[in-house]
């Protein structure tokens, strides 16, 4: 610690040089705190609940329907406990800007597949009770201020009903909040029975979307999709079974993979990040020859040298990480910046943590060249060089 | 002029020092076969025209520098035969520089500037604080203290680096052409400084200096050229 002023003292040296600098680090944890958040958004939120489930889905793409007789057949396979279904609704509350996912499901099967969606018994109650009944997530419900009661129309991009209009109306009964931060409360859920009786009769009657399975042990998993792919092999509609989580991943990936994408952005930033305050330390370093052969010539060893030079460096990009995480931790704060396309948009504390790290390894790499140059530096010759 | 061997309770003595500076495929011997006593408590002006190897012997002497042949040897200890990291570990207990463009860390204050020899000891903060007060006070600027360099006039800046060099109350003050860069007046005042330290404290003071001016305040001067000792004057 008493060497902390020292330290000090050179950062502020050249203040231009070194708040031009801060800046650059700055920007670039910020950017790395949105990207972590994009992610997050994109691929976080079923990845820990979704460990014991499965989906199942059409082997061709997502876009194709399965058989609703597939539920039985999935239920009996050993390794299934349970198996639910979910369709596409694709509708537009309002304005087409008003994203949110709607799906149809069966009530009871769903919210035992899905214990992270907690609903209050008198509304779980209602809903089962309410052939047009819809449970809406807090997030979505507080966004456009639905109550119970209310009748939310919503016109589908892909459904009609009997009489050839897009348009259905849901009741509202009630409103399901997330068991952890992770779980996204955006979706609005209505009832298969409803939806199937409704919808025009041809129009994909008797099918959904894709299934949601829960094995008995997760440990068997991949054991089990592939029991289930072997079950429908050869029929008109063979399946697709993975984990939840890569399923999340390939809706994300319809974008991109983005992962790769986070990563060679982050990359480009950081690479060019690393440039520059390598720069600034070494020509800090160059600058302060004379200085440090000064140092050295009153006692200071090599090993002093070179630690008050990667200090110098930490903590300039110490200072310039944390800045950055804590302004991407206050921007990312407010929310989906969409407007509902990424709901589970924030900044989760293990990237903040991770951005930590990354921020005392960016100061080590830049300022090792520096150090070992000043740690090797002769104090006759850097004395001569003042 | 070349001194035997034999160190007749001497603090400093040179044996045979020999330096050769390697410059591609050209070898430079800047020092020959150089012998040098210094006894504790004397004041030694080292004279010579420029190039003359008067700052290398000081570097040698401070353990800035490793001699090509023969032995330094400063209070008993072979500097010469320390490893780095040692040689700085006694540097800092042993040595006190003053160099001629004073050496200032620009970004200290005079106070932290001479500090900086404390934060290698073991000592508190508190006590870090006393020693540096009172080696301002020895140079009569302790009301300089919290003033940078740039602050400071040269003469005030060379004793800011006379009590960087004094604070840990080192064997030895090695002065590399401490008035070089000062005008007579403060040249005047820092001879003065220096002299008060030897007599007054009993410092060992070995000063490179051109400044015959300056040389007259030692109580010795020794005359180098072309990398021998070729004379000697006492006071």
């Amino acid at each position: 610690m008493k060497f902390a002023y020292l330290i000090w003292s050179n950062l502020r040296r050249k203040k231009t040089r070194t708040v031009l600098t801060l800046l650059s680090i700055v920007v670039a944890f910020i950017l790395f705190g949105f990207l972590s958040a994009i992610k997050q958004a994109l691929t976080g939120g079923v990845v820990l609940e979704g460990a014991n489930r499965l989906i199942v889905r059409h082997k061709v793409s997502i876009i194709q329907l399965l058989p609703q007789s597939y539920q039985q057949r999935m239920q009996r396979i050993a390794g299934v406990a349970a198996a639910t279904h979910q369709t596409w609704f694709g509708g537009i509350y309002q304005d087409p800007k008003n994203f949110f996912m709607q799906t149809p499901v069966v009530p009871e099967e769903f919210l035992d597949m899905h214990p992270e969606f907690v609903v209050p018994a008198d509304q779980r109650k209602a809903w089962l009770e309410t052939r047009t009944g819809a449970i809406v997530g807090r997030k979505t419900a507080e966004r456009f201020n639905w109550k119970i009661g209310d009748k939310v129309p919503i016109k589908s991009t892909i459904w009609s009903q009997k009489d050839g209009s897009f348009l259905w109306t849901f009741d509202v009964v009630g409103f399901y909040d997330g068991r952890d931060k992770n779980t996204d409360t955006t979706a609005l859920f209505f009832r298969y029975d409803y939806f199937d009786e409704a919808r025009r009769p041809g129009w994909g009657k008797g099918q959904v979307g894709w299934y949601t399975i829960r094995v008995t042990d997760p440990s068997r998993a991949a054991e089990v999709a592939k029991l289930v792919d072997a079950e429908f092999e050869n029929s008109s509609a063979e399946t697709k079974t993975e984990p939840e989580g890569a399923f999340v991943q390939s809706w994300a990936n319809q974008i991109g993979d983005i992962a790769l994408i986070t990563a060679s952005i982050l990359g480009a930033v950081f690479f060019t990040i690393l440039l520059v305050t390598g720069n600034t330390i070494s020509q800090s370093v160059r600058e302060r020859t004379g200085e440090l052969g000064v140092l050295k010539a009153i006692g200071f060893t090599n090993a002093q040298v070179l630690g008050l030079v990667l200090a110098e460096s930490c903590l300039l990009a110490l200072l310039g990480g944390i800045v950055g995480l804590g302004l991407a931790w206050f921007l990312t704060s407010r929310g989906d910046p969409t407007g509902g396309l990424l709901p589970l948009f924030f900044f989760p504390v293990h990237d903040v943590l991770i951005g930590v790290g990354l921020s005392l390894v960016l100061g080590l790499v830049t300022g090792l060249f520096p150090a070992l140059q000043a740690m090797r530096l002769r104090v006759a010759e850097a004395l001569r060089r003042i | 002029m070349s001194e035997p061997s034999g160190n007749g309770g001497a603090l400093v003595i040179v044996d045979g020092v020999e330096k050769v500076f390697h410059r591609g495929s050209e070898d430079i011997e800047v020092l020959k076969d150089l012998h040098l006593k210094v006894p504790a408590g004397e004041f030694l002006a080292l004279m010579g025209p420029s190039g003359s190897g008067k700052s290398t012997l000081l570097n040698l002497i401070g353990g800035l520098d490793r001699p090509t042949r023969g032995t330094v040897s400063i209070a008993g200890e072979r500097v010469d035969e320390l490893s780095d990291r040692r040689l700085a570990a006694w540097r800092a207990r042993h040595i006190g520089f003053v160099f001629q463009l004073y050496n200032l860390l620009p970004v200290l204050t005079a106070e932290r500037n001479v500090e900086l020899p404390l934060l290698l000891t073991h000592l508190s903060k508190a006590e870090r604080r006393q020693h540096v007060a009172a080696a301002l006070e020895m140079v009569g600027l302790s009301q300089r203290a919290h003033h940078y360099p740039r602050q400071l006039s040269g003469g005030e800046q060379q004793r800011v680096g006379i009590a960087r060099g004094i604070v840990t109350d080192p064997t030895l003050l090695l002065c590399d052409e401490p008035t070089g860069d000062l005008d007579r007046k403060a040249g005047d005042e820092v001879l003065n400084l220096l002299q008060a330290l030897n007599r007054e404290h009993g410092k060992t003071i070995i000063m490179v200096t051109h400044d015959p001016h300056a040389s007259a305040r030692a109580s010795r001067t020794v005359y180098l050229n072309k990398g021998q000792l070729t004379n000697e004057q006492m006071a």
